[in-house]
């Protein structure tokens, strides 16, 4: 129980899927202006991260033993087409839901952080269950980077800027010290 | 999939050079047609990965097989060669019954005269910043370490890292003896089990002990056992 | 948007500088950050990420009358996977350290949004060898930004190029430079230095030719057509 818990810990805190290891950026850049909009993504994202690795350790278990090089091309249409799904059944099922996510999850599926999910949960060689705690834990902590870095930037409408930071300079700043911040969290759970 | 599926942060690409030469497909393409491209096309695709697949194969095979072989010879002192034995059941047997993808293994080392020199080990668990992968030789005769390597690890650098690049610190596991006892400071007496942490990088130098105690722990049972009937087998008599 | 025809060399040029997917489009973003710690592996992650855009673009722009036009997107999607994978297999065989310290970043590089973006607005519309111009004018691009990057990372984080020390060893590097904090620095800077660069153009109504792309690509660009 005491691995479930370090993983899921790890991929939140300590080796935090933006801060540290750079997937989820496109969003992370573009979506991180407001805090509603940045918690709707990032729930988006902890939905379809938590599909993704269910699905990547099926194929892992099952399919791919069989040709691994294919890996890849089969990772990614499947999480094309699971997107796609996920949109056509939120549509049906809760029209307000959609209108409010929907705009989210075509750019999704191009958001390094699922592949990259999908990708590292295969190299750690991790089974289900823990594959699931991964993708829990990576979505969490994905989502605490995006609330963290829209409520600064919230802020920082208020004060005036220097002209030349405007704009992604200073977005990359910012992330630059939330990630050192985060650095701290390394050794959490060491004796 | 729908034209959304561009992703972009905050810029326009499409907005240059937007006059088409030709389009795609007749207009209300049937589903046959649809389905018919992304087949061919998934097809060739394959076909193409697996060419270079069978092209590149030997090649990578042969570059994992020779870093495992120099981190054995590394850590098993005077090792020419090594046998995979696969951890089946809680004994040791180098031709087991179930599929070896699934199980735990250990590499016997073999030296002068083909005679069994130690056995090296692979172990991973956390360290400070993430997984520490390492491998360690042992010599169940004695019931000392042969040597230490580090493999993987995402340790601080310039302060974890120090597990790879300190040669004191990878040098105390020549001899050491399990189970390995991790200490701030060498005492004078200096007893055969002690290492000193690195400073500056205690908790990762402290996750390489455990890791080792914890393999041992698991393993050195069995390993003594399948040593100790390597020897009975072994041509030039017991060492 | 007044049309305007482009020449090749604008065509090939465009992605190099004025529109640099990684410093004025902030695409890619993903490896320019991650495997930016050492010039090594920066040309490395640049070439293969060229060899991808490039064979992807061919292919698209060779059978952009083929593909139907409702299932464009997965075919491109296929096609730069196909291409990725084989970059993947090939980098492990020839180059296997860099292969390992590039790790799942070369897997990454099919949700890379400039590739997709090329295929979509460029490749699908144009002819093979304007379509060949722009990957590899947006594929020197990337590398020129990444390299840039490395370098700035290398030197002050390692204190040497390509493993070469360059200070003494009385040099005492800035770690923080290799940690991924480092890399939200050191495009951060790098778009500092641009910001400033554009204030100051924009305070001086003559400027040089070169001071003024660098302005037009922080405005949008205007459309051109071919």
């Amino acid at each position: 129980m005491t691995d479930l818990l370090w993983i899921l810990i790890s991929a939140m805190l300590v080796n935090n899927f933006t801060l540290m290891l750079f997937l989820g950026l496109c969003p992370f850049m573009g979506v991180s202006s407001r805090v509603g909009t940045a918690l709707r993504m990032g729930g988006a994202n902890i939905f379809v991260l938590t599909i993704t690795s269910l699905v990547a350790s099926f194929l892992n278990a099952y399919i791919l033993p069989w040709a691994p090089y294919l890996r890849l091309i089969s990772f990614i249409v499947v999480i094309a087409s699971l997107v796609q799904i996920v949109e056509t059944v939120i549509k049906k099922v809760s029209p307000k839901l959609f209108r409010e996510l929907g705009i989210f999850l075509p750019l999704i599926t191009t958001n390094c952080a699922i592949l990259g999910l999908a990708i590292f949960q295969t190299n750690k060689g991790y089974d289900a269950l823990e594959g699931l705690f991964y993708a829990v834990g990576g979505g969490l902590g994905l989502t605490l980077a995006l609330v963290l870095m829209a409520s600064i930037r919230e802020q920082t409408e208020l004060v005036s800027v220097p002209a030349m930071a405007r704009g992604m300079g200073l977005v990359l700043i910012l992330a630059g010290s939330l990630s050192l911040a985060f650095m701290g969290f390394a050794g959490l759970f060491s004796s | 999939m729908s034209d959304r599926m561009l992703p972009m942060a905050n810029t326009d690409v499409s907005g240059s050079d937007a006059e088409p030469v030709a389009t795609g497909g007749p207009d209300g393409t049937s589903a046959i047609r649809l389905v018919g491209t992304l087949a061919v096309a998934g097809a060739l695709a394959g076909l193409a990965i697996v060419l270079v697949f069978q092209w590149t194969n030997p090649q990578i095979e042969a570059y994992r097989a020779e870093v495992l072989a120099n981190a054995v010879t590394e850590v098993l002192a005077g090792a020419d060669r090594y046998e995979t034995v696969f951890v089946e059941e809680g004994t040791l047997t180098a031709a087991p019954a179930a599929d070896t993808a699934d199980l735990d293994r250990v590499y016997v080392g073999f030296g002068a005269g083909d005679l069994p020199v130690g056995v090296a080990i692979q172990g991973g668990e956390p360290g400070f910043q993430d997984v520490i992968s390492l491998i360690f030789g042992f010599d169940p005769a004695s019931g000392t370490l042969t040597g230490m390597k580090v493999l993987e690890h995402k340790e601080t650098p310039g302060l974890g890292d120090k597990i790879e690049r300190d040669s004191a610190f990878i040098r105390a596991f020549e001899g050491a003896r399990s189970p390995l006892l991790g200490v701030k400071q060498a005492r004078a007496s200096g007893a055969a089990q002690e290492v000193v942490m690195i400073t500056g990088a205690t908790i990762s130098s402290r996750a390489i002990v455990d890791i080792i105690n914890h393999r041992l722990a698991e393993l050195e049972g069995p390993v003594r056992e399948y040593w100790s009937s390597l020897d009975r087998q072994s041509p030039g008599g017991s060492r | 948007m007044s049309p305007r025809t482009t020449t090749p060399q604008e065509v090939f040029l465009r992605g190099v500088w004025r529109e640099n997917p990684v410093l004025i489009q902030l695409l890619g973003l993903c490896p320019a950050l991650a495997v930016t710690n050492t010039v090594a592996n920066s040309l490395a992650m640049g070439l293969a990420t060229f060899f991808v855009l490039l064979g992807s673009s061919i292919l698209v722009s060779l059978f952009k009358d083929l593909i139907p036009k409702e299932v464009r997107i997965s075919a491109y999607i296929l096609i730069i996977a196909t291409f990725v994978t084989i970059a993947d297999l090939v980098l492990n065989a020839v180059v296997p350290e860099i292969h390992k310290a590039l790790g799942a970043f070369i897997a990454l590089i099919v949700v890379n949004c400039m590739i997709l973006g090329r295929q979509e607005a460029f490749a699908s519309k144009q002819p093979l060898g304007r379509a060949v111009l722009d990957a590899m004018g947006t594929g020197v691009g990337f590398i020129i930004a990444l390299l840039l990057m490395g370098t700035l990372r290398e030197v002050l984080g390692y204190g040497s190029f390509l493993g070469i020390a360059l200070f003494g060893p009385g040099f005492e590097p800035w770690i923080i430079m290799i940690l991924p904090a480092g890399g939200f620095f050191a495009l951060g800077f790098i778009l500092l230095g641009f910001g400033w660069w554009t204030e100051r153009k924009a305070q001086q109504p003559k400027g040089r030719r070169w001071m003024n792309e660098v302005t037009d690509a922080a405005a949008p660009p205007s459309g051109e057509a071919s």
